[in-house]
């Protein structure tokens, strides 16, 4: 049972990781349906900064609650302002071209980031400092779900919940589920639409950084080819709960993370990977549109 | 008629040099031919090239001193370009150039298809890189040495040392499913299997790259292991030795020369201590690697490439068993191979039955206060 118990929580810590990169996603696509291919590397630059100024900081002596949170906000700041800056360079240009040229446009975002960070950083792998630290009170369990896990879960369904407020309660989610509708009617009635796409990114960028930043702290290393892996996992995700939609994305990352982590736990990890696509086609053989998404003929 | 001239007058003094040195070469015929063959063009040629000049370094202090037996070592160099069907055609020129020896070749699959050749015409091949294990322990090939140890050899070390020295009874196989990783726990596997005196309670590939290993870590605490044996790089290594430790688990670690790295420490940090790694032998303070990655610098100007240490080593085995042996004939050399120590680059070395070095290889080392340690 308790074997059980820690597979369950490890499915649940990956999971949420998945699910704060696969939001990103979820939420391009809903609004523009636009496949964001350069997501991962948001992440991987939101991981970067941390690192820079955590490695400053505890250089500097500083306590360490100040470099979590100054390191945290750094990166969310710094990863949306590379989300807002990419929509504007490689995406508003091709708004109103064939969409498979806004994808090949993402593609390309994608290997330049990464690259620019392979040259501006290194190709090595760098030590992450262990941002979160291990609690007293929690040593009991310690054995079953470490803090940083528990740290993990706990920050995801706080982002998720603030998230649902903002979407369903306020101007600006009112703004994003008219856009994600109807694009054109929401220009029709006076919605700004293009600040509510730079809003999309910024979001969406911001989540990842903070997945970013939590994941390399959990496992204590990074290089310039995290993104990729974690990006192209997350998508998966995303399509598995249906993309487009923001609880699909959770529930999608939430499958996958508990699909590997029981299948690794119970049968073998050799074929971890094999079991969770094979798990994806079975899915979207009976649900084409994935766990909760609508079947939309006219956006496929 | 002038502009014809020129080009003419040129051909003729290349003509006249080319003889010259046809001439030469005929002239100091009476040389002990020490062949090199390995890729030296295309894209491996960083693996052969350092064997060309290990062998030129020590064959002119071999020739200051007055050569082996009496004669001038000459090399003749052949190129593989490291494939299996050129191999054959480098060793049929070098045994029709009649050379006694070969140093030779680099690549496991182009040493394989050399040698049958070589066997018959009773030469004797040594490489400094060829680790396939086959090439030794099948037995057919009686003319070949190695001055590097064989794939399986990390293997066969990390699991003497899991139950000889450290005594454990249960332990999990775990590898990064790549060639080098794999290769290296399947060995594991076997010879642990083999020895019958612990369980393998768990052998399993792990995908790289991924984003964590809580539930193969889970496995490994779940299976009762006292040490993981790991085949693979370390980027996963430290992954996995990190949540380990974060769990709270004192499962004992041992991997190979892919985690026998700096880096491993710097990732892993804390909890890189204690965990065991096979690496090859320090070499560092052996006068004798001194002097001839000395010998390198000053020749090229350059730091000394792959293989390079090994290959001055088989170099100057092979000569040292011809002159030990007054001859270069194919079974006293053999014999002087497998009896005579000699002191190298990498060691005091003479060869076992099959082919394979004695006092060259790996050893353990232990991750203590941020530093990879020996174990003695």
């Amino acid at each position: 049972m308790e074997y059980f118990l820690e597979l369950f929580l490890g499915g649940l810590t990956r999971g949420s990781i998945y699910a704060l990169i696969a939001l990103g996603y979820t939420m391009v696509y809903g609004i523009i349906q636009l496949i964001n291919f350069a997501h991962g590397e948001i992440y991987m630059i939101g991981a970067f900064t941390a690192l820079i100024l955590a490695s400053v900081m505890t250089m500097a002596g500083w306590n360490y609650l100040a470099i979590i949170v100054i390191a945290s906000i750094a990166a969310v700041v710094y990863s949306s302002a590379y989300g807002f800056t990419m929509e504007k360079i490689a995406y508003k240009p091709l708004r109103g071209a064939p969409r498979l040229s806004a994808l090949i446009s993402a593609i390309g975002m994608s290997l330049f980031l990464q690259n620019y960070v392979l040259l501006a950083q290194t190709s090595d792998f760098l030590p992450f400092p262990s941002l979160i630290p291990d609690f007293d009170f929690w040593e009991p369990y310690a054995h079953i779900i470490t803090s940083p896990e528990l740290v993990i879960i706990v920050t995801t369904t706080i982002v998720m919940i603030l998230l649902t407020f903002l979407i369903k309660f306020t101007r600006i989610g009112k703004a994003m589920r008219a856009t994600a509708q109807d694009m054109k009617m929401a220009m029709l009635v006076g919605i700004n639409v293009n600040r509510v796409i730079s809003v999309t990114f910024i979001i969406g960028s911001a989540t990842a950084a903070i997945g970013g930043v939590l994941i390399a702290s959990h496992i204590g290393q990074i290089n310039f080819y995290i993104g990729f892996i974690a990006g192209i996992k997350a998508f998966v995700a995303a399509v598995l709960g249906g993309i487009g939609s923001i609880p699909g994305a959770v529930l999608g990352s939430l499958v996958l993370g508990w699909t590997e982590s029981f299948f690794t736990g119970y049968i073998s990890s050799d074929y971890e990977d094999v079991f969770a696509f094979v798990f994806l086609v079975f899915i979207l053989i009976f649900r084409p549109a994935g766990i909760l998404g609508r079947p939309d003929s006219q956006k496929v | 008629m002038k502009k014809m001239f020129k080009p003419f007058v040129a051909n003729l003094a290349v003509i006249t040099f080319l003889s010259l040195v046809f001439i030469g070469a005929a002239g100091a015929a009476d040389t002990l031919k020490l062949g090199v063959a390995g890729p030296h063009s295309g894209d491996l040629a960083s693996y052969g090239i350092p064997t060309v000049k290990a062998a030129e370094l020590v064959i002119k202090n071999i020739n200051a001193k007055g050569g082996v037996l009496g004669k001038q070592v000459e090399l003749v160099v052949e190129d593989d370009v490291c494939k299996p069907e050129v191999s054959t055609a480098t060793a049929t020129k070098l045994a029709s150039e009649k050379v006694p020896v070969v140093l030779g070749h680099i690549c496991s699959g182009a040493t394989k298809a050399a040698l049958g050749i070589y066997k018959d015409s009773s030469i004797i091949a040594m490489s400094p890189s060829a680790t396939n294990p086959a090439l030794t322990q099948s037995g057919d090939y009686p003319n070949f040495y190695r001055t590097i140890a064989s794939d399986d050899s990390q293997a066969r070390l990390e699991v003497d040392f899991a139950l000889d020295v450290l005594g454990f009874k249960k332990i999990a196989v775990l590898h990064d499913k790549g060639d080098y990783g794999k290769g290296l726990a399947e060995f594991a596997k076997k010879f642990l299997e083999d020895s019958g005196k612990a369980e393998v309670v768990l052998y399993e590939g792990i995908t790289p790259g991924a984003v964590d290993y809580t539930a193969v870590v889970n496995k490994i605490k779940r299976s009762g292991a006292e040490a993981v044996i790991f085949g693979g790089y370390h980027p996963e290594a430290s992954k996995i030795v990190s949540q380990m430790r974060k769990k709270r688990m004192k499962t004992v670690f041992i991997s190979d020369d892919g985690v026998k790295d700096d880096t491993f420490i710097k990732v892993a940090g804390k909890y890189a201590e204690g965990v065991y790694a096979t690496g090859p032998k320090d070499v560092s303070k052996n006068p004798l690697a001194i002097q001839a990655k000395d010998e390198h610098q000053k020749a090229y100007n350059a730091e000394p490439g792959a293989f390079f240490l090994n290959a001055y080593s088989a170099a100057l085995a092979l000569l040292n068993a011809i002159e030990k042996a007054q001859t270069t004939d194919y079974e006293a050399v053999s014999k002087a191979l497998k009896t005579e120590w000699v002191d190298t680059p990498i060691g005091k070395i003479k060869f076992d039955d099959r082919g394979d070095a004695i006092g060259a290889g790996f050893s353990v080392y232990q991750v203590k206060d941020g530093q990879y340690v020996e174990v003695k």
